[in-house]
Formats: structure tokens, sequence, C-alpha cells
């Protein structure tokens, strides 16, 4: 294995090419008198093309340079210049050196997502380290003992959203048992020229800033119109009774961002060359802030053959959703000329594209972008959106399918077969994986949490919000099976129930209605079996990552499923996920939405 | 007439009936009631949303799959309906803290996250150009905070500036208190000046989003020789489009005493009911227009008609709210 495949460096293009990309919402400026002298040495910001660094030791520099997206003029938080930073590529089984350099006037941080190391290696300050100040220099060292695909970013303030990025590559010792002749890193991100700190401020101010989607008056005659009075009033009247926002699907909409492919605005076309015939492997990589991207390329099916680094049973779909944090691997074997890569946000209003062609300055045929699908009262409620009793069997089976029960995952048991043993053993054995009786804590019943799900859903076959019956097949997790089963055997030992809080109206996010501000750390026993269980009472989709140790994702009737670093909890859904408590220190475990995280969805994790 | 004792009772109704909308556990308006009663008309709702994703799942040629129905029918026996929002925790309700075997955080700690840190916004609400038959002016209301999530400083201050003049200005400096998801009590003072003598009032009062979304602030106070007051305020916000927005707005004083050196009567002294049309430049700028109808009542408006002016009036309203 002395000869790396470095497929990786972007094609070549012309120059040219890239000041088109740059005209129309640009990704290169040249310095600006408004700049400070302080920055005049510094080189322009390289987005679209970051360079890959092998070996066993990388020097990375943490610095302020600017950059322009959308026409406007920003500073951006970078490492080594570019955006992403630079591809690092490491083999299972060296140790790696990084020594990371702070040119910033703050300080800085780089967390390696998903990566087993020592905790002091970790990168979160205030957690594993104190942090990396101005003019410092913070030499990690570690040994790589996985592979896969992975990303790394900054933990320190808003920088991730500003730029601080790159991706990991792990191959493995020996032969990669996935094939692939050629492959790419599509690392997708969003940007705001706004201030990161303003936007929060604004959403603490009025948390539906950013969403143009709200429910009128136009659309309630037009529902009168169609259904009557009774019936468009009902359609409202449980939102509004509890004041929630159907259509609060993301907190920062394209309103603000534009969302990057690799660092590219869709204006500039990142582009991937293949020759007809070969077998593509994608790295999808979401390194956005806040936006949850569905990942699709009209005219191929996609193989994920990897979820979070970890090589899964293949599974053919059409079309992904990446949760922050989230990475898929997958394999295309692309035919015609040109492919568009299509990563629409999750609430419609925007999206990032490249495209994979035979030649530099293709294109292909860009998708519309679908509609936004309002939350239905399956995400508020869980199982017990239809309400008791006396509901008649169209009643339940339409609500079934507003909780998210009817998704291509479901149909392709058998499309339209009512596959009722399989359903009863999925509903009646959801008691298997740990405690299923709902335990909200003592401190879910304050002014932090605006809703509480008594009776979640436990379905990991609903692909989410905006995905049900699109027609596409869409991947869930309940297809997901990492090759080689759990790493521990053992049956877990202890369970560990937290809810995923937050109050919208405040903004403010939190586990069981605490902020990290007013919480305690948990304790996991050094070498125990645990199960953790997550409840999401919110309306939004959290993806959860824990730092330092895998979360083995389990079925509903408590088989394993899938190994990950991060897995999205849906609305009004409980997942139960097993952790092997063998990594010792202090750890840090939140939602990797920049802000929900710092608005307070954080824990700390002592193992010990 | 009503006496101020009779003012101060009502005060603290309004106050207690407020918190028990904050805590919602009995109100029989609140929503988790109809969720556990499941009436029938709940359910019709229910399946009228239902049939919309129906329709759009027959579109895509697979019929809804009732994946959960099982598991519903399952729950159903085990699960009491608790509410889903407000409330006070049942005894068993797990302690937050017991994974953290005796852990805590250092006191000392660096990391500091955003509930930790201050905000603060000034928003004008109503920066407004009056004009009625006879008149015109300008009137101001505006609410600034500073602070923490659930513990905040407000000001409130509105009044009206006639012919350059200030004529009526009320100005409160409250703490903000978050009491439940969508309530905040405050407490603090008010001060009445423009016109003469100015008067000082102990304030306290909840401010929040009523079910169905309505902005309510609801304040009593309590001033000097055994003066009381309350208003209320609530408000309603129309999206026509997503940044046309129709805003009906209610305003209503009472005072317990017969102030005659400020011209005010018992009881209900003056309600003020309009509806504005602002256009959201930018979720922080918006200009509008609109118009109001303002009564005096009682002691009120003989006061206001011995000075020989209407004690009912139409006002067309326009102006500007914004924020930052
Ligand atoms: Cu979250």
């Amino acid at each position: 294995m002395s000869t790396r495949r470095n497929f990786l460096t972007m094609p070549n293009l012309p120059r040219r090419r890239f000041l088109r990309g740059l005209a129309a919402g640009g990704v290169l400026m040249g310095l600006s008198p408004w700049l400070k002298p302080e920055w005049a040495h510094a080189a322009d910001t390289a987005t679209g093309s970051a360079p890959v660094l092998t070996g066993t030791e990388f020097d990375l520099t943490i610095a302020e340079t600017p950059v322009n997206f959308t026409g406007t003029p920003r500073m951006a938080t970078t490492i080594n210049g570019s955006i992403p930073g630079p591809v690092l590529r490491w083999r299972q089984g060296d140790t790696v050196t990084l020594r990371v350099t702070n040119r910033l006037a703050v300080d800085t941080s780089i967390h390696w997502h998903g990566i087993l190391l020592p905790f002091q290696m970790d990168g979160v300050p205030g957690i594993s380290f104190p942090g990396i100040r101005p003019g410092e220099t913070f030499t990690y060292r570690f040994r790589v003992v996985q592979s896969g695909t992975y990303w790394y970013h900054s933990h320190s303030g808003m920088q991730e959203q500003t730029g601080m990025y790159g991706a990991v590559i792990i191959d493995p010792p020996g032969k990669d048992p996935i094939h692939a002749d050629r492959e790419y890193v599509v690392q997708l991100s969003d940007w705001t020229d706004e201030h990161p700190m303003r936007v929060l401020s604004k959403l603490k101010m009025q948390s539906d800033y950013y969403n143009f989607n709200q429910p009128t008056t136009a659309e309630f005659f037009r529902d009168v119109s169609q259904d009557g009075v009774s019936a468009a009033l009902a359609k409202r009247r449980m939102w509004n009774q509890m004041r929630m926002n159907p259509t609060d699907l993301a907190d920062i909409s394209a309103y603000s961002y534009t969302y990057l492919m690799n660092g590219v605005t869709p204006a500039g076309n990142w582009t991937g060359l293949f020759r007809p015939g070969e077998k593509v492997r994608l790295r999808f990589i979401n390194s956005g802030a806040m936006t949850f991207f569905d990942v699709r390329i009209p005219g191929l099916k996609m193989t994920v053959v990897q979820a979070d680094g970890q090589n899964v049973d293949p599974v053919t779909v059409d079309e992904i959703r990446l949760g922050v944090a989230e990475t898929y691997d997958v394999i295309v074997t692309p035919k015609d000329d040109a492919y568009t890569i299509f990563a629409q946000s999750m609430d419609r209003t925007g999206h990032a594209l490249g495209t994979l062609a035979v030649r530099a300055g293709m294109t292909a045929a860009v998708p519309a972008m679908d509609k936004p699908e309002p939350l239905t009262m399956g995400d508020m409620m869980g199982d017990m959106g239809g309400g008791t009793g006396g509901m008649d069997h169209s009643a339940a089976q339409g609500r079934a399918s507003a909780a998210g029960g009817g998704t291509p995952g479901a149909a392709a048991h058998g499309g339209m077969a009512m596959d009722h043993s399989q359903h009863a053993i999925g509903g009646g054995m959801a008691m298997g994986a740990g405690t299923v009786r709902v335990r909200h804590a003592k401190s879910e019943y304050g002014p932090s949490v605006d809703m509480r799900v008594d009776t979640p859903r436990t379905n990991l076959d609903d692909p989410g919000i905006g995905l049900r019956n699109n027609g596409r097949r869409v991947l869930t997790y309940a297809e997901l099976h990492t090759i080689g089963g759990p790493l521990d055997k053992r049956k877990a030992e202890r369970e560990i129930e937290l809810h995923l809080t937050g109050n919208m109206e405040r903004y403010s996010w939190s586990f069981d209605g605490l902020e990290f501000g007013r919480s305690t750390p948990v304790h996991f026993r050094h070498g125990e079996q645990l199960r953790v269980i997550l409840v999401n009472d919110t309306m939004m989709t959290h993806p959860m990552h824990m730092h330092g140790m895998w979360s083995e994702l389990e079925s509903p009737d408590g088989r394993f499923q899938v190994r990950k670093h991060t897995i999205n909890v849906q609305p009004a859904q409980r997942v139960s996920f097993l952790v092997t408590a063998d990594a010792l220190g202090r750890w840090a475990w939140h939602c990797h939405l920049l802000l929900h995280m710092d608005a307070g969805m954080f824990r700390e994790i002592v193992v010990a | 007439m009503m006496n101020s004792k009779y003012i101060f009772i009502a005060a603290a109704t309004v106050f207690w009936m407020s918190s028990a909308w904050a805590q919602e556990p009995a109100t029989p308006a609140m929503p988790e009631m109809d969720h556990s009663q499941m009436d029938h008309s709940d359910v019709q709702g229910r399946t009228s949303v239902a049939e919309d994703r129906m329709s759009g799942a027959t579109k895509m040629g697979h019929g809804p799959v009732s994946e959960s129905t099982p598991q519903v029918d399952h729950d159903m026996g085990s699960m009491d309906h608790g509410s889903m929002q407000g409330g006070s925790p049942p005894p068993d309700a797990r302690d937050p803290h017991a994974y953290s075997g005796g852990y805590t955080l250092p006191p000392d700690r660096p990391l500091r996250m955003a509930d930790e840190h201050n905000f603060g916004s000034l928003m004008i609400d109503r920066l407004e150009r009056v004009r009625t038959r006879d008149n015109s002016s300008t009137v101001y209301d505006l609410q600034a905070w500073y602070g923490r999530t659930y513990d905040r400083v407000v000001l409130k201050a509105e009044g009206d500036v006639d012919d350059g003049k200030l004529q009526d200005a009320h100005t409160q400096m409250l703490w903000g208190h978050a009491i439940s998801a969508y309530w905040d009590t405050q407490l603090g003072v008010r001060h009445d000046s423009g016109e003469e003598p100015s008067r000082t009032w102990l304030a306290f009062g909840v401010q929040g989003l009523a079910p169905y979304w309505f902005e309510m602030d609801i304040t009593g106070y309590v001033g000097e020789h055994g003066r009381t007051a309350l208003s209320i305020e609530a408000e309603y916000e129309l999206l026509l489009t997503q940044k046309l927005i129709l805003q009906p707005r209610v305003e209503a004083n009472f005072f317990g005493k017969r102030d005659a050196e400020r011209e005010t009567g018992s009881g209900l002294s003056d309600l003020a009911a309009g509806v504005r049309l602002r256009y959201e430049i930018r979720r922080e700028l918006a200009p509008y227009i609109g118009i109001e109808r303002s009564s005096k009542f009682g002691g009120t408006a003989d006061f206001v008609r011995a000075e020989g002016k209407q004690a009912k009036e139409t006002r067309v309203v326009a102006g500007l709210r914004f924020w930052f």
C-alpha cells in the first residue's frame, strides 16, 4: 500500500472557469482596501480546491482570510487558507501528529469528528483541553484506530460556521473492501454573510426570523374553499393552540444562507470528472452548521456503502438525507456525460449543487426544488397523534401515514401491502429496546420546555419530513446495517434516558430542559455497556453527536442496527443506542446544529 | 364606578389567571384538555390533515401503510395521556441529575454557552403619527430587554407628543422572569410623566403568548394613596403574506380611584381597538398604516368632555415598527 490513490485533488478546472464561478456569486476576492494591514500579506482564500495532505505529520494554520460567496466580501476562518480545509488522508494504524497554529486574535480548536482518541486530543475547549490561544501551536498526536470518511472542525465559538471544517479520510490497512475506480469528497456546508452571533441573537428575538414559509391567511382561505371552514380550522387548531409552527423546518434558511459544495456556490458548479462506466465513490460529508441536506443525483442510483465511516451492507437508493455532521459513502456508476449532484436544504429554500461530468465545463439539468412539506401531527405527538379508542380505521391509517409510518422504506417491503405481521412485530416489540414508558425529567415542566411527547414513535423507517412518499427511494436508518455487527456483544447493564428539549419561542435548547449551564455531567462507569435512550420532545430533528465513543443504534425491537457518531433523532421520536464506555475522560455530547449546541443542547460526559 | 378594592381584586385575579394559563394545568381552554378528551371534532381535525397526506400518498402510488397502528393500540393501554405543555411534574418524574454520579461542572469552568450570555433587544413597536378629526400627534411605544433567557431587565415606554410637548408618558422598568414556556412575570416600577403631576407605581404583571398566538401584556399597578390601576394589551398577527401582516390590537386601562389632577376617573378609563397593516421590508423594519377607535369611559370621559373634546374618536395612524 505504498501508492495511495489521490483522486481527491479537484479536477484541473481552467482558471477562467473558476473565475466565472466568482462572477456568479464568487469565491475568491482580491485584497480590498478595507482590510486591515495585518491581513495584507494573507493570500486569497482558496475554495473548491481543498488540497489533500497525506502522511503522518501535518501542519495546520488557522487564520482569518477574506472570501466572497455572495458578492459581499467577508472574513472567514480558514485552515491553511482554504474552504474547506485540507483533506487529511491518514492510514489506520498510523500515529498522526497534527500541529495546529492559531493565527487568529481569539482562541481556536480542532475537533476530529467521529475519531476515537484519548480525550485530551479531542479538541473541545473547556472539556478536553484549554483550547489553542492566539499565537500558540497545539500538537495533536494519536494513533488512528479506525478507517473511513470523517471530518474535522473547530469547536470554538462559531468558527465552524465561518469556514473551519475539512475532510478526514482514513484508509484501512490492506485493501479497501469497497472497490472504486475514483473517488471524490463531496463536502456540503452553509455560509452566511451575517455574523453567526448576530444570527443567534436575531433568533433569540424572533425565532421564526428566517422562516418565510409560514402559514398565511391566503392559504387558510384556499383551504376553506377546498375543504370547508371546519376542516381548515381543524387543520390549524392544534398548532395554534400549542403555539407551534408546522413550517418550522430549519432555523436558518436560504434567506441568509448560501449552500456550498466543496466550498463552491451553486453558480460556481463544483465538478468531479469520470470516465463512463467507472465506479465512482462519493464521500458525502455534511459540514453545515445548521442545514440538513437531501442529496440525490438524478439519473443515478447511489449505493450506500458506508455511514459515518463504518462500512454497511450496501443499500441502493435515490436519495439520502444527511443530518449535520453525518457522512455517507456511496458508489455510483455514471454512464452519461453529466449528472447534477443536487443537495437541497430540508426546508427547501435553497440547495448546494455540483456536477459529475466526463469533461470540465459540462452541466446537466438541475431539478426543481421540492415543495416544503409541513410537519404532521405525528411530528408533534409521536404515536399518539390519532387520539384514543373510538378512532375508525381510515382515520387511524391516515394518521399513521401522517406520523411518517407510510414511507418509501415501508413501501419497499411490498408496496401497498399492509404487512401486518411485520408491523405488529415492530410495534409490539418496541418494548425490547429498553424501557418504553417515557419518563420526563422534573426540569421539563418549566419555562425551558414548550412541549413534551408522551408516546414517541420508535420507527426508524421514516426518512423524515419532506421525504415521505416523494416517489423516490430514500434511505432510512432501518436499512443501515454495519458490517460485522456491534463491537461489543454484551447486553446493556444500565439505561440512561435523556430528552431533547427546547423552547422555540425563547430559542433555548437543552437536554431534559436543562441548558448546559444548568446541567451536570452524565457519568459513564468505565468499561460498562450502556443503553442510551433519547426522546425528542421537540418538533425539530436533532443530529446528536457523542464524542469519543460510538453510538450503536438499535432497531425498535432491540437489535443492533448501525454504528454511528451522529444520530438524527426526528421530532417526537425515541431512539436507543448502545455505548461501550471504554474511553476514559471528559467528553462532549451535543446536538450538532451549531446554534442548538450553543443555546444549551450540550452535556458533558465523564467516563471514570 | 369601581372602587379601588375591586380593581385590586380584578388585577390580582387577572394576574392569577394568567399564571394559571402559564402553568396551563386546568384552564378549560387549554390545548392539553382537548388532547386528553379527544373529542370527536378533534379526531375529525386530525383526519382532515391525514386526508391531506393520504391524497399525497395516493398520488405517489403507494397507499399509506398503517405502520404504527398496532403500536398505537398497544400504547393506549399502558399510557396515561399527560399534557404536552406546561403542568407540573408527576411525583415519579426523573431527576435530571440522576446520571451525574456526583460529578458537577467545574465552578470556574471556561466553557460558557449562549445560555449564559446576555442578549438584548430594542423593539419600537409603534412610532406613529396619529390623526384625528381635529388634531394630530405622535405616539411611541417601545420595549427593550437585556439579559438571559429566563431573567431579564425590561424597559417599556409609551407616550404621545402633541405640539412638541410630551403629553402622557408611561415608563416602566421591570424584572422579567420566565414562569412557563410562554409566560414571563414582570415586577418593577412605572413612572407617569408628561402631564403634571407625575405618578409612580409599583407594577406587577404577566406578559406572554396565549394559545392561538395572542400576545398579551397584563399589568396591575399600586400607587401612592391607595391608587391602583390595571392595563391590558392584546395583539394578534395575521399573516396575509409572508411580509404583509395585519395586526389587530386592543388596549384598555382601568383605575381604582378617581384622580382629578390627572383627569382620570375610576373604573374603565379608556379603550383603544385598532388594526394596523404593516409591510416587513426586512423583519426589523416595517412601515404600517392603520385605523383605531379610541374611547374614554366614565369619569375620564367626563373630564375629556368638560374640555370640549370628544370622548370617542377615530384615529388614522401611520408609522414605523423597527427593532435591533
Ligand atoms: Cu438540535
